[in-house]
């Protein structure tokens, strides 16, 4: 194995264990905000205990999402010192920007909120839940900052030592890719906490207790649920998927499977894109989708890889194809069920309906698997670029570092994780099996987060 | 003019990861063998429960702000000290999963296992902290590029291709390991009450002489492996003030410890941590990684420092940010003001 391929392998699979956090706690901070809200309109206990118990599954997501965050800014350094050095300028700075200004507030106001409510007003611990959720949500644009002046380099200039320089630092902030980006991205955290949510209450109602708390989660989840769906395909979605087709076309061909240049080209629902004969096998095709969906009409010329040299295709061709597909269809899958549940709790239905309600339940994981097939679709449709028609990642490795090196520090990640995952696992099993009225040791007693 | 307000501005964050989340080290180590209930293991980690991970963000703010201020440096370091730096994720990892994990669990087997990881863990980085500090005094063998490689350890001699380990740079990590448990120290005898506060009160005195001890031997031995260490001080001789700090603060400690003023004493603390981690960087400036390799490889302030517009820009929002910062710091610390106890809830 090259050194390349491990210290991209090293940064995949840290960066996938870590966002598995972020996305529940970002999610989770908006929901918890309108637990709180509800709980400090209406006076009541049971909203306010709804919330303190979410706030236990949040502290523990917090925690791990911390510990598994610190590597991402070391990796930098350490798995990519070349790309560092030359782009340390701009990228560098939303990276110190997301300590600076995210990470002193959530962690400052996550103590407060956790640990002091007894030393606090009631208004100032609704207040502390709003703080950690801009923290969480200010944090999520400054890492999306950074990637996206990664997908689509903008206001830059270059020093004599080759040294990449911002020219305007609103431009920085403002790169339209990073805005797309983020808003599609934070309403993948809404979908994931919305589905967490939701599946806890279907877990609790088929499990006959905990009823009226199930009642709250259901209500607030399929909400919250059916509205993050519905955004993540229109607008977020579909401009973001605009943008890509327009300045990243080899990305946009490949997440298609479309290897010919095409008018009116037709969309692959499923298929296998077969890299030595350049098409998809085994396929089903809606003809002149694609073409309607990227540019309004039937007619219009989709680029295809053809057109693009052969050097600057995706190197994971296939897994690009397949990490889009899923995303796509699980997100269809997603519209559907909320529009489903969000009927049944109209009619006053929802409670009573265990199909739908397994249905829920079962479905917690795929929120999990569809934002991160959307990141692999953002990062493996940039390939063969880091920085994108400016730097290949070839160029961007530490070389100091040798493959094994690399490999053998990839496997201490490796087994830790594993153990870390199945602690979080059984923290979780837990909170979940105590409930919201539990006093559970951890808010009674000295806690740590 | 950048490069010099920048050197220093990073300074500033590594002192302040060093003073804050020190005393939460400290207590990590103390945590091994301080406490004798089980009352008491809580309300040692009490003290550092709401407050430890806002610490650990100054590690992290001064990591991004190393990143865009001195990219050269930044690259060249971390991939440099790649398998050290892997250790020391490891061991943050571990030191904060532990201590999340224990407040989880009753049984009392898996909270001494993890008691034991808590206390290991947070011994082990104090220790990898200091030598990495002293690795940077002492220098590492930069190619002409710009970069290095160093194994864990070679003969164990500061020379021309040394580790990461040598005599030189256990005695940086002997140093870190007890000034940060004397800080923890300290801080318990603030934060908590009755046998604990005094036992803790105890064992600075002991501390208190092994630091005196390693102070004196780690000046002399970094003017022995650097000599050019002391250039900048014969030039303005008015920053031999400096040492006359690190003096007067250690002196500080006892006394302050003897007439039990604890919370005088923790500040004197922290101003030895000050004075002794200011006084290397002046030691260091304008160089910022030295090459063992002949001075003209040494990654120097003007060689590594980012773009005019970089730092001009990064100056306004780092003001902004960090003046925020330190406003919630604040807030948090007086919220939690006073003794721990584990009666008053969530605390």
């Amino acid at each position: 194995m090259t050194a390349e391929l491990i210290h991209r392998l090293h940064f995949a699979f840290t960066i996938t264990f870590h966002y598995l956090f972020p996305q529940l706690t970002m999610g989770l901070a908006l929901l918890i905000v309108v637990l709180k809200s509800v709980a400090l309109k209406t006076g009541s206990e049971q909203w306010d205990r709804a919330a303190r118990f979410w706030g236990r599954i949040f502290g523990i997501n917090f925690v791990f999402g911390v510990v598994t965050g610190i590597p991402m800014e070391f990796e930098f350094g350490t798995n990519w010192a070349r790309f560092s050095q030359l782009s340390g300028g701009v990228i560098g700075q939303p990276l110190a920007m997301e300590g600076v200004f995210s990470f002193f507030l959530e962690s400052a106001f996550l103590g407060l909120f956790l640990y002091g409510e007894k030393r606090i007003s009631k208004w100032m611990h609704w207040f502390s839940a709003v703080m950690v959720f801009v923290g969480s949500w200010i944090s999520g644009f400054f890492i999306i900052v950074t990637d996206a002046w990664m997908q689509h380099p903008v206001s830059y200039g270059r020093l004599p030592n080759g040294q990449f320089e911002v020219l305007s630092f609103w431009h920085l902030l403002l790169n339209p890719w990073g805005l797309l980006q983020y808003a599609h991205n934070m309403t993948g955290a809404v979908v994931t906490g919305s589905f967490v949510m939701s599946a806890v209450g279907a877990f609790y109602l088929l499990d006959r207790r905990m009823m009226d708390y199930a009642r709250i989660f259901l209500k607030v989840g399929v909400i919250a649920g059916l509205v993050a769906s519905v955004l993540i395909i229109f607008p977020t979605g579909d401009l973001h998927g605009k943008y890509v087709a327009r300045n990243q076309p080899a990305a946009m061909a490949g997440m298609e499977g479309l290897f010919k240049t095409e008018d009116g080209a037709g969309m692959v629902l499923i298929g296998q894109p077969n890299e030595e004969t350049g098409q998809i096998d085994n396929p089903i095709v809606v003809s002149d989708a694609l073409s309607f969906l990227i540019y309004g009409t039937t007619k219009a010329e989709v680029k295809g890889l053809d057109q693009i040299p052969r050097d600057q295709w995706p190197t994971a061709l296939p897994l690009l194809f397949y990490a889009y597909h899923i995303m796509a269809g699980l997100g269809t899958w997603f519209v559907l069920l909320m529009i489903v549940s969000a009927f049944l709790l109209w009619r006053r239905r929802l409670y009573q309906s265990r199909w739908v309600l397994w249905a829920l339940l079962l479905s917690f994981p795929l929120p999990y698997i569809a934002n991160t097939a959307g990141w692999m679709t953002a990062e493996l449709g940039r390939q063969p670029w880091l920085i994108y028609g400016l730097m290949r990642t070839s160029e961007g490795y530490s070389n100091t570092v040798s493959a094994s090196n690399g490999l053998f520090t990839l496997l201490g990640f490796m087994g830790l994780y594993s153990l870390l995952g199945l602690l979080f696992t059984v923290l979780i099993y837990r909170e979940i099996s105590n409930g919201p009225e539990s006093k559970s040791a951890p808010a009674a007693m000295a806690h740590a987060e | 003019m950048m490069g010099l307000v920048w050197f220093w501005l990073v300074a500033v964050m590594i002192v302040g990861y060093v003073v804050l989340d020190g005393f939460d080290l400290g207590v990590g180590v103390l945590h091994l063998f301080l406490p004798r209930t089980e009352p008491e293991r809580r309300t040692m980690l009490a003290s550092i429960g709401p407050v430890w991970d806002g610490n650990e963000v100054w590690l992290l703010a001064g990591g991004g702000t190393l990143y865009f201020a001195f990219p050269l440096l930044y690259a060249s370091a971390f991939s440099g000290f790649y398998l050290p730096l892997m250790i020391v994720l490891w061991l943050l990892i571990l030191r904060g999963i532990s201590l999340e994990l224990r407040n989880h669990i009753e049984v009392g087997v898996w909270r001494a296992l993890l008691d034991g990881v808590f206390g290991v863990a947070s011994a082990l980085l104090t220790i990898f902290f200091g030598a990495a500090l002293a690795n940077v005094l002492r220098g590492v063998p930069l190619q002409a590029d710009g970069y290095f490689f160093l194994p864990l350890w070679t003969n164990w001699q500061p020379g021309p291709n040394p580790g990461i380990l040598d005599w030189y740079t256990v005695i940086g990590g002997l140093l870190a390991l007890v000034a940060l448990t004397l800080h923890g120290a300290l801080w318990l005898s603030i934060k908590t009450s009755h046998r604990l506060a005094q036992r803790a009160r105890g064992i600075v005195n002991p501390l208190w002489l092994l630091l005196a001890a390693l102070t004196v031997v780690s000046l002399v031995a970094t003017i022995a492996v650097r000599p050019e260490s002391l250039n900048n001080y014969y030039s303005f001789p008015a920053t031999f003030v400096v040492p006359v700090g690190v003096i007067v603060s250690l002196a500080g400690i006892w006394l302050l410890n003897r007439k039990a003023q604890p919370v005088k004493a923790f500040l004197c603390s922290c101003f030895y941590l000050f004075f002794m981690l200011a006084g290397a960087c002046w030691g260091l400036y304008p160089t910022l990684l030295p090459a063992t390799t002949g001075a003209d490889r040494d990654i120097t302030l003007t060689r590594a420092i980012s773009g005019p517009h970089t730092l001009a820009v990064g100056l306004v929002w780092w003001g902004f940010g960090m003046a925020l910062a330190i406003g919630y710091v604040v807030f948090v610390y007086s919220k939690f003001r006073g003794k721990v106890d584990l009666n008053a809830g969530g605390h």
